[in-house]
């Protein structure tokens, strides 16, 4: 952002830009989503005896492992887009804002490490 | 000021805002709106469960016996009501964020096309719902 260009019709207003990065986010992780949703509801809707061996295996690929793990990742920065969208409109008083983003933002990042933890126990 | 406003002034009523009160029971919502805070409140809710969802994902996943444990947390008819639940908030998220991303692309933007999208998302996420719901309760 040259300063020199930061006049009139391109005066710079917001400099963080996480509105756009956040929005864009938003909706990469939606379809990342719906990919692997299809994958799954696939499975669920096709599977006609539904064992461990058979649901394991599928979680066992290195490559899914990974795909899983990535999803997840997106899933619960998505929550988070959405959940501070909630507390901003919502709650009007400023410390318990604050309290209740921070509060989001510890449990996705503990659901995070669970997920890992979850997808390679198998 | 607004025509309707100004009018209402002249006969001397008191101007007010729109208060929660006449958003659920004196205006009938379009299907848009209806959409749109189903949206929101399903997804709300599904990060509440997601705890809940996560330990029935590790039950599942860990070992044989803890697959026999998920299998017998599952089978509980309340549970089941539960994820049927959790599943038509995912479906209605899943299929009004799909109309989301046609809208981002300016496609059907105007007020009736968004009106139509807004029942079909209704009536395909409830249509998806009841298909999960039947193989949820071992129909097929």
């Amino acid at each position: 952002m040259a300063s020199k260009n930061n006049i009139g019709q391109r005066r710079l207003v917001v400099g963080a830009h996480y509105g756009v990065r956040d929005w864009l986010a938003q909706r990469v992780t939606a379809i990342l989503m719906v990919v692997y949703t299809v994958i799954l509801l696939g499975t669920f809707l096709t599977a006609q005896n539904f064992t461990y061996e058979g649901w394991a295996s599928l979680f066992s690929r290195q490559w899914f492992k990974l795909f899983s793990a990535v999803t997840f990742f997106g899933l619960f920065y998505h929550v988070w887009v959405g959940l501070r969208d909630i507390w901003m409109d919502y709650v009007k008083n400023a410390g318990i804002k604050l309290f209740l983003q921070c509060a989001t933002v510890l449990a996705l990042l503990a659901y995070a490490v669970w997920t890992v933890q979850i997808l390679w126990s198998v | 000021m607004s025509e309707a406003i100004t009018k209402q002034q002249k006969r001397g009523q008191p101007i007010r805002n729109v208060n929660i009160g006449d958003i659920t029971m004196n205006y009938r919502q379009p299907p848009s709106a209806i959409v749109s805070i189903l949206h929101r409140i399903s997804g709300f809710g599904m990060f509440l469960m997601l705890p809940f969802l996560l330990y029935l994902l590790q039950e599942s996943l860990r070992s044989e016996i803890s697959f026999a444990h998920f299998a017998g947390i599952v089978d509980n008819l309340f549970v089941k009501v539960i994820l049927l639940g959790l599943s038509w908030a995912y479906l209605h998220h899943f299929t009004a964020g799909i109309r989301h991303l046609f809208m981002d692309n300016h496609l059907a933007l105007d007020k009736d096309a968004a009106q139509k999208t807004a029942r079909w998302v209704l009536v395909i996420s409830l249509a998806l719902t009841v298909v999960v719901g039947l193989k949820l309760f071992g129909v097929f």
